[in-house]
């Protein structure tokens, strides 16, 4: 059930890439598949009752959530960021060069 | 176990808000909910770390969007609506969740994870690299080619963005003209 | 616009008083990023955080004054080259990426050395680049008059 939620999180960015027609809108849906993607790795790896992969000088070892798919997920949430910032680059110089965000008005090429 | 259903209905109302509203400002506001709930989710699923990086990571991300288009003053989105493409979009969307139902069934259930690999990482860490944090042990002593992966895409989406966005050489050709 | 650049006078007397206070917690979180939650990613763009915050309040000649274009891509350099040098280093012991310097006391400020260097380059390079980054975009529109 939590996964489905997740994956219904997925579809919803995915319908904002397919059937929007300004540049920011298509960003924010594939910033949406972003955050469904690394919370569906962080899900895999939940222990019922865990506890945070910390240790302490005075406590025991036992019952840890899994560490693999946070350090996996903590590179994927900063590259992200990176490539968001990519893509809002281009859209500012196709705004330059045309005058609007609109994807069905930046047909023509221009030298 | 509810908390983490809450929280994702949540996202899920932030995301259909963010990309059906015509006004700008609020489709941007929106998506800061989105994950600010994500960070909140991160706290509860456990995960510290990443609670402190996409908190920090969303903010920089909501400066970004808002400079490239507010201050443009574009504020407000498309007026039509073409219907070929929202069908197109909501089919694939039933077709992808009608696909991944029998893909949930076989995970194993939410709450027991495998850990074939983590639990050996988990008994020899502070052994083997003297690192009390166990996330920071993996990702730069047992996984450290894939920190140097992510600084390398890291570093081609910077200089990508600054191509994409330098005007000297425009400005240059175009005022020597004849000569150049 | 012909007004004066950068917000109004409580949020530059704000920005005044808690600007070393952000770097001070972005210093921290990257150096001991072995024993408490944080590492090298979350202190960078915190630090990247700060001069935005220094750009947004006061205007963008300010910020360019204390960390210009230039700078900060040498920095971004920088910490790609040190983070390739540890690697490099591990050839002596054996094989690639060995850190050959670790395994101090546990749970002491300077015990993984390895790990400690390895956290300050991540964090020089994403602090720089995401800085960077955001500049230009901001600078994209100054010659255009829009």
């Amino acid at each position: 059930m939590t996964y489905l939620l997740c994956l219904i999180l997925l579809a919803v960015g995915l319908y904002g890439v397919l059937a929007k027609r300004s540049i920011i809108k298509i960003i924010i849906g594939l910033a949406i598949m972003e955050y469904a993607a690394n919370m569906l790795f962080v899900l895999f790896g939940y222990r019922i009752n865990g506890r945070s992969p910390i240790l302490a000088p005075d406590q025991q070892v036992l019952n840890i959530v899994d560490p693999v798919p946070q350090a996996l997920v903590l590179t994927a949430i900063v590259i992200g960021l990176a490539t968001t910032a990519l893509m809002v680059a281009l859209a500012v110089r196709i705004y330059e060069k045309y005058g609007t965000f609109d994807i069905t008005k930046i047909r023509r090429l221009r030298g | 176990m509810t908390d983490i259903n809450i929280l994702l209905l949540m996202m899920i109302a932030g995301a259909i808000v963010a990309t059906e509203v015509k006004d700008m400002l609020s489709c941007i506001v929106a998506l800061g909910l989105v994950g600010l709930v994500q960070s909140l989710a991160f706290l509860v699923l456990k995960a510290p770390d990443l609670a402190i990086v996409q908190l920090v990571v969303e903010i920089l991300s909501l400066v970004i969007l808002l400079r490239a288009t507010i201050k443009r003053g574009e504020i407000e989105s498309e007026h039509r609506r073409d219907y070929f493409p929202m069908a197109l979009g909501a089919a694939l969307c039933v077709l992808i969740l009608a696909a991944a139902y029998p893909v949930i069934r076989e995970l194993p259930q939410f709450g027991h994870p495998i850990m074939r690999v983590a639990s050996e990482y988990i008994e020899k860490g502070l052994a083997d690299t003297g690192a009390a944090n166990l996330v920071a042990a993996v990702i730069l002593d047992y996984r450290a080619y894939d920190t140097l992966g992510e600084a390398v895409v890291l570093f081609t989406a910077v200089s990508g963005a600054l191509a994409v966005l330098r005007r000297i050489g425009r400005k240059r050709t175009e005022t020597m003209g004849e000569k150049g | 616009m012909n007004r004066e650049p950068g917000m109004t006078l409580i949020v530059k007397t704000i920005t005044r008083l808690t600007v070393g206070l952000i770097l001070m917690y972005g210093i921290y979180i990257v150096l001991h990023g072995h024993l408490t939650p944080g590492g090298g990613f979350a202190g960078g763009v915190i630090v990247a955080l700060l001069f935005v915050h220094l750009m947004l309040a006061f205007g963008k000649e300010v910020a360019l004054k204390k960390l210009s274009t230039s700078l900060a891509g040498a920095l971004e350099s920088i910490g790609g080259l040190l983070f390739v040098t540890i690697a490099l280093l591990g050839f002596i012991g054996g094989y690639f990426f060995l850190h050959i310097y670790g395994k101090g006391q546990p749970f002491a400020l300077f015990g993984a050395f390895m790990v400690l260097l390895a956290n300050i380059a991540i964090s020089l390079k994403v602090g720089a680049g995401l800085f960077l980054v955001l500049v230009m975009i901001v600078l994209a529109r100054s010659e255009d008059g829009k």
